[in-house]
């Protein structure tokens, strides 16, 4: 394979954003025919990797060389032109437009005095259509379609132009197993024609199906290319997970209590469906998976913000309906939802008030605002949470993410909840805060409070869950206690591989 | 019949559906309380609400498609009565005294390009700042009436040519003037929207702004020409307007961009830009004249006209929310 030129050649780019190292020297190269598979854990730093390629980011270091040459991407649309065609997971169409229109976007084929020419593009679009086998035609409207023909739609871009490389990134998270046949041979017949693949991908039978070479990613490091065929998908987990990771497991166990929510067959609509679990009082309860699982969705719906269309859910053992976050805070569920600053903080208020908003209906003293109880209940919760700010007047946006994600935190501990939800509780906080938050989720369970910690990092879960529910695609795959977990399994369960023991 | 068949039916014919409505309610409702003892489905009478449609109608052409590219244009009020101070003011310059007839041209012209540069700036401003579209609007809303009470004060600005009175007035193939510059204008725009690379361009970036611009599309271009559009639009409704009229008092059009937007959104098209329909804006148009001409058949007064209008718009706006909702399982805000 030496004697190949790759298509696309990466050397040694780094690409740093303020306080974080998201590349460090990765080199790759993708030959062309071959399927070359591009792995790593969530936050590994494939994506930017992508961006550096697609032109959305300029690496600090290093060189993108494509044919040889060295080249600089000014863009998406340059590297489209230049044969670099990216597949992104998350659809980027424009839902009102035809799929004729959407394929061409921003290349539609014209006439004399920028007129669109229909003819041809219906033409050409039914062309791609047919090669895709796809049940519907160029003049459909894009929003009428199924998600799973939407992204059909998003692949369908990549053969408008004669690409040297086209990139998939997750391309078969919605598709159902037919349609992976089918894009399977549309990935066979590119290969068919010399271009090379990168392919982006958490589910290890595909990986293993269809790619010639696996390279990982790990904390934004290159950790080697291996041959497909001469390794195993436990080989590929080890480099994927490195050692260096503090993969502990929780050890302490605190006196569990009564039951204090339990859920079974709760089901919504496509997101997720029979999902079934319980958490007791001094219990941690950790949901891992995939992103697009339907962990968080669950949280949503525990909080009111969906309406489940099957299923139960009781706490303390009486079935309860929980129809928006108010009913959810009256019966004591709290969530510290994912995204820290655009849902679970007013940024530009100070400390004290974004702690006391849920309850500051309550603290009245006649018509007013009762500030002295407000500041004592600042207070009490910066000591017991150990928040690290100035005083109370402090805008919060102007805290760290880790003190941040305290102040969520104590904002609902203030409203003494009966279960706390805790959705990726350290994402983008540095390793020192990581730790404490961690310590503190622990105690919490300690003193009572039943927690469910939804995360998409492994150590996290094995680290402060004392049961670990794995999810695949909306199912609940297996419920794991802390002795029973292994990286392998939990691999295993939330790639969709069907385990020997299902829950 | 397909699932959603039902409600996409509704959301696109629903503006015809309610013109109808309109004529049969005012049709009957005219019977027994019309002050006049004419009909109102009168040819005549149909005749000249198209007419009257004209000013706003033009400016709605426009303004649909600023809001399907995703933007809003609050200043056209204030560009119509700029134009036509500039459109009478002009006709009356000695150094065009030579020109005899000709200096209609002039300033139909001269207000046309003041159209195209206010427009023109609202663009530029929207798309190198990157301010809001509803913000920049507002303050050139303010901005532009400004200049015209700098212009001329309190005073109106009055000019008559006959010429210009007469071509006005005329009728063509029983159409008026003013009715056909509506008919080209809705026919230009729509052909713009619907078959050159521009209009759905506009379409894509008002749709999704992000895959437009990762496909490559240049935003900001795409804007300032519907900016531009939009100005010039507003130019030639007051041309259509006060070609007939010859005086301009420096209120006039104020209030103009909320009845512009309200016939917009009334046929449909999304605030949020990315749908919208060309037909359907002048469907919502047309129903706009007909409640305020109907009310005044059957004997109401402006401000009951302005009541009803308002509930409409809301009940339209509910009902179109009502038929969009995804489904049960959606995330509640």
């Amino acid at each position: 394979m030496t004697e190949q030129k790759p298509v696309l050649r990466l050397e040694g780019i780094v690409k740093t954003f303020p306080g974080v190292r998201a590349l460090d020297g990765v080199s790759l190269s993708i030959l062309p025919g071959e399927v070359h598979a591009l792995m790593g854990e969530n936050g590994a730093g494939k994506s930017t990797l992508m961006k550096v390629l697609g032109g959305i980011h300029q690496p600090d270091e290093g060189q993108i060389i494509v044919d040889e040459q060295p080249t600089v991407m000014s863009g998406p649309l340059d590297a489209k032109a230049k044969g670099i065609v990216f597949i992104h997971q998350e659809l980027s169409l424009a839902d009102e437009l035809s799929v004729a229109e959407n394929i061409y976007l921003g290349e539609l084929p014209r006439k004399k005095f920028g007129l669109v020419d229909w003819a041809e593009l219906e033409a050409k679009t039914n062309v791609i259509l047919e090669k895709l086998k796809v049940g519907f035609d160029a003049k459909t409207r894009v929003g009428d379609l199924s998600i799973a023909n939407q992204q059909m739609v998003e692949i369908a871009r990549a053969l408008t132009v004669d690409a040297k490389a086209v990139i998939f990134d997750e391309p078969t998270a919605s598709l159902t197993d037919a349609e992976k046949i089918v894009l399977f041979e549309v990935i066979a017949d590119l290969q068919a024609q010399g271009v090379g693949i990168a392919y982006i991908s958490h589910r290890m039978e595909e990986i293993f199906k269809i790619t010639d070479r696996i390279s990982v990613l790990r904390d934004g490091q290159y950790q080697g290319t291996v041959n497909t065929a001469e390794t195993d998908e436990e080989g590929v987990t080890q480099m994927m997970i490195g050692r260096k990771l503090d993969l502990s497991r929780n050890e302490s166990h605190h006196e569990l209590g009564q039951v204090a929510l339990e859920v079974r067959g709760l089901s919504c609509g496509d997101l997720y469906q029979d999902v079934s679990f319980e958490v007791r009082r001094g219990e941690v309860v950790g949901f891992y998976g995939l992103v697009g699982a339907g962990r968080t969705e669950i949280a949503e719906t525990l909080f009111g913000l969906r309406n489940p269309s099957a299923g139960t859910i009781l706490m303390d053992g009486e079935e309860v309906r929980i129809h928006s976050p108010y009913d959810a805070i009256e019966r004591g569920i709290s969530l510290v939802p994912e995204d820290r600053k655009g849902q679970g903080l007013v940024l530009g208020m100070n400390c004290r008030d974004n702690m006391t908003l849920p309850q500051v209906d309550d603290l009245k003293a006649g018509p007013f605002v009762a500030d002295g109880a407000e500041i004592a209940i600042f207070d009490q919760y910066r000591d017991k949470l150990d928040i690290r700010t100035p005083g109370w007047k402090q805008l919060v946006g102007n805290l760290s993410g880790g003190n941040q994600q305290k102040i969520v935190i104590g904002k609902w501990l203030s409203m003494h909840p009966n279960v706390l939800i805790v959705d990726e509780p350290t994402r983008g906080i540095d390793v020192g805060s990581k730790a404490e938050i961690h310590n503190l989720l622990r105690e919490l369970a300690a003193q009572g409070y039943a927690v469910i910690v939804i995360s998409s990092e492994m150590p996290e879960v094995l680290h402060v869950a004392d049961r670990i529910v794995a999810m695949y695609s909306g199912r609940v795959m297996r419920t794991f206690t802390s002795e029973e977990v292994t990286e392998e399994n939990l691999i295993a369960a939330i790639s969709g591989l069907e385990s020997d023991k299902v829950a | 019949m397909q699932a959603g068949t039902l409600s996409k039916f509704l959301k696109n014919g629903a503006i015809w559906g309610f013109i109808v409505l309109e004529l049969i309610f005012f049709s009957v409702a005219g019977e027994f309380l019309s002050v006049s003892d004419k009909a109102f489905m009168d040819a005549d009478n149909m005749l000249l609400l198209f007419k009257q449609s004209a000013p706003i109608g033009i400016i709605a052409m426009g303004m649909t498609i600023v809001m399907i590219n995703g933007n809003i244009d609050l200043s056209v009020g204030a560009t119509y009565a700029i134009c036509a101070v500039v459109l009478l003011d002009s006709m009356t310059w000695p150094m065009f005294a030579g020109l005899g007839d000709g200096v209609i041209f002039v300033g139909w012209g001269l207000a046309l390009l003041t159209g195209l540069v206010l427009g023109a700036l609202n663009g530029l401003i929207v798309w190198k700042t990157g301010v809001d579209a509803f913000i920049v609007t507002l303050g050139s809303m303010l901005g532009y009436r400004g200049l015209v009470f700098m212009y001329n004060g309190e005073q109106p600005t009055s000019h008559l040519n006959w010429t210009l009175v007469d071509f006005a007035e005329a009728q063509f193939l029983g159409l008026h003037t003013p009715t056909w510059f509506l008919l080209i204008v809705t026919v230009a725009i729509w052909f713009l929207m619907n078959r050159t690379v521009h209009g759905r361009n506009a379409y894509a970036i008002g749709n999704n702004r992000e895959a437009a611009v990762n496909a490559g599309i240049r935003v900001g271009p795409h804007m300032m020409i519907n900016f531009m559009i939009i100005g010039f639009l507003a130019a030639l409704s007051a041309i259509v307007f006060y070609s007939e009229s010859g005086s301009v008092n420096p209120n006039d059009g104020e209030l103009y961009e909320l009845w512009v937007i309200t016939a917009v959104v009334l046929g449909g098209t999304k605030l949020t830009g990315g749908a919208g329909s060309i037909i359907s804006t002048f469907g919502g148009v047309v129903a706009i004249q007909l409640l305020r001409k109907g009310l005044a058949h059957i004997g109401a007064d402006t401000s009951t006209v302005n009541l009803v209008i308002g509930l409409i718009l809301i009940a339209v706006l509910f009902l179109d929310r009502q038929l969009n909702v995804k489904g049960r399982e959606e995330l509640k805000v």
